[in-house]
C-alpha cells in the first residue's frame, strides 16, 4: 500500500474511539462490535482528528517521545487500520 | 504488527435492550418467545435508564435497542440520549416500520450510533407476506433516508426456504441501497422460528447454492461493503459458541425487565432469572444463580466434559439442548458428538427430501396466535 503522507486522516463513518475505564483501554467501537486497542495502537489513533495528515502524526508523537524511532510503526499501523476500514485518507 | 490488548473485565460487554415485544410485523421466524403476550408489563424511561446506568458502570458498551419493534417506545429518544451519554454505542434493530425521515433525524440528535434494519425478502411480494403486512416500500425508503442521514447502514435479511433462493436479487438490493454491511443470517429456530422450523429450512442444495453466490459478491465488493453469511446451524456439524458462553459477555433485558442471558433463555426450566425491578445489574451479573448456572464448564456432561473443544464452543445453546433433549445440560444436539444428533440429522433430512413443504401452512407471530398458545386453545 502506498500512504500519502501529507493528506489528512479521519476515523471511518460509523466508528469511534474512546477510552474504557472498566477495560482500562482505550477500544474502537462500530456497528455491533468492538476493537481492544493496545497502547501504541491507541496513541496513533488518537491523533487522528479529520485534520492531521500521516506526516503530522509522526512529527507530533516525535514530540511526545523525544529520540524514538517511531516512524515505521505509525505507517504500519496506519495501514492496517486502513485495510480494516477504520480509518479513511483524503 | 499487533493491535489488539487482551481483553480484561469480567463484565458484560453487550446489552440488549428488547425494549417491547410489541410489533407491526408477524415474521414466522421471530425468535421471540411463543408465549411473548404474557410480558407486557414493560419497564417504564426510569426502569430503561437504570439499567443502562448500572450496565455500564459494569463495562457494557455495546447497546443493541431490539423488541418487538423498538420504534414503538415513544421514549425511544429519550433511552438513546441517555445511552449515548453514557458513553454506549447505541445500535437500533429495526423493521423501519414506525419511523420517518423525520424520526430518523431525531434518533440522530439524540445520539443513536447506527441503524440496522431487517427485510423479509427482496421483492415486495414475498416480503409482505413473511412480514404479514405491507412494509417492504417503507424499508426501502428508510434505508435510503439512514443512508442519507449519514448513519452507517448494516442490512440484514433473514434467510429461509422461500427466500434463500433469490439471494443475488437480495444483495442486489442491498448494494443498491450502499448497505455498507449486509447480515444473510440463516434462521436461527427458536421462539417462533422453531416453531415453524419444518416450513423454513433450507434444503442442503439451497444453501450450498447461496453461499456459492454471496462469496461471489464478497468478492466483487470487496471494500466497499462487508458481506456476512451464516449458516444455519443444523447443517454445522460442531455446535456455535452461543452468546460466547453463558453470562460471559452478553447480558439480555427482555421488555418486562427479566435479565437473561440470552434472548431464548426464559424458556429454561428451573432458573430463577432475576428481575431488573429487584435486584441491580451488579448483582444479577455477579451473584446470581441463574447467571452462573452455565459458566465454566463443571455443568457439563459427557461427551461435553472431556471434549478439547468445551472451551471454545461451551457445549453449544443451551436453549437448543433443552428444546430438543428437555435438558439444557446436555450438549447441543447440533454437534455432530452427540447422543441426540439423530434429532438435528432428521430435520435436515426432511428439508432435503421433501419437496411440498412450502404448503406447511406458516404461524404467524401475532399476539392473537400467542394468546391462543397461552390459553390452551391452540397451542404452538
Amino acid at each position: 500500500m502506498n500512504l500519502q503522507r501529507d493528506k489528512a486522516i479521519s476515523v471511518a463513518t460509523g466508528y469511534r474511539y474512546q477510552w474504557e475505564p472498566a477495560q482500562n483501554n482505550h477500544v474502537l467501537l462500530y456497528p455491533e462490535g468492538m476493537i481492544n486497542l493496545n497502547e501504541s495502537a491507541a496513541t496513533i489513533l488518537g491523533k487522528v482528528d479529520g485534520e492531521a495528515s500521516t506526516d503530522d502524526i509522526i512529527n507530533s508523537l516525535k514530540i511526545d517521545f523525544p529520540g524514538a524511532d517511531l516512524e515505521n510503526d505509525v505507517i504500519e499501523f496506519l495501514e492496517i487500520a486502513i485495510d480494516r476500514g477504520w480509518i479513511n485518507v483524503g | 504488527m499487533s493491535v489488539e490488548a487482551e481483553a480484561k473485565n469480567s463484565g458484560p460487554r453487550w446489552l440488549l435492550a428488547e425494549l417491547t415485544y410489541t410489533c407491526p410485523l408477524q415474521c414466522p421466524y421471530c425468535s421471540n418467545p411463543v408465549d411473548f403476550y404474557r410480558y407486557r408489563n414493560e419497564l417504564d424511561t426510569d426502569g430503561w435508564v437504570k439499567v443502562l446506568r448500572e450496565a455500564r458502570e459494569l463495562g457494557a458498551v455495546q447497546l443493541g435497542f431490539s423488541g418487538g419493534e423498538p420504534l414503538v417506545r415513544k421514549d425511544l429518544e429519550d433511552i438513546v440520549r441517555e445511552g449515548r451519554e453514557l458513553g454506549y454505542y447505541t445500535n437500533l434493530i429495526t423493521s423501519g416500520i414506525g419511523m420517518d425521515g423525520a424520526r430518523v433525524k431525531k434518533l440522530r440528535d439524540a445520539g443513536m450510533d447506527h441503524i440496522q434494519i431487517s427485510f423479509q425478502a427482496s421483492d415486495q411480494v414475498l416480503n409482505d407476506r413473511f412480514a404479514g403486512t405491507n412494509a417492504f416500500k417503507h424499508k426501502v425508503e428508510m434505508a435510503r433516508e439512514v443512508k442519507a442521514q449519514g448513519y452507517p447502514m448494516v442490512l440484514n435479511f433473514v434467510l429461509y426456504r422461500d427466500n434463500i433462493d433469490r439471494i443475488a436479487d437480495i444483495l442486489d438490493l442491498a448494494m443498491d441501497l450502499q448497505a455498507d454491511q449486509v447480515e444473510l443470517a440463516n434462521t436461527q429456530y427458536y421462539g417462533w422460528a422453531l416453531a415453524n422450523q419444518k416450513r423454513l429450512l433450507p434444503s442442503r442444495a439451497q444453501l450450498q447454492r447461496a453461499e456459492k453466490i454471496a462469496h461471489d459478491y464478497q468478492k466483487r465488493y470487496e471494500g466497499k461493503s462487508r458481506i456476512i453469511f451464516v449458516i444455519p446451524d443444523y447443517y454445522e456439524d460442531r455446535p456455535k459458541a452461543c452468546m460466547a458462553g453463558w453470562g460471559n459477555i452478553f447480558l439480555s433485558i427482555a421488555p418486562d425487565g427479566m435479565a437473561l442471558p440470552c434472548q431464548g433463555a426464559r424458556q429454561l426450566p428451573g432458573l430463577d432469572f432475576p428481575n431488573v425491578r429487584d435486584h441491580d445489574i451488579r448483582w444479577i451479573w455477579e451473584e446470581s444463580d441463574a447467571f452462573n448456572q452455565y459458566r465454566g464448564d463443571s455443568w457439563m456432561k459427557e461427551p461435553c466434559q472431556t471434549c478439547p473443544d468445551r472451551g471454545k464452543d461451551f457445549g453449544g445453546c443451551r436453549c437448543q439442548a433443552f428444546q430438543f433433549t428437555g435438558d439444557a445440560t446436555n450438549a447441543d444436539p447440533v454437534c455432530g458428538l452427540s447422543p441426540h444428533h439423530s434429532i438435528i440429522q432428521q430435520a435436515v433430512e426432511a428439508a432435503n427430501n421433501n419437496d411440498a413443504l412450502e404448503s406447511i401452512p406458516l404461524i404467524f407471530r401475532n399476539s392473537k396466535n400467542s394468546r391462543k398458545h397461552i390459553s390452551g386453545e391452540q397451542p404452538i
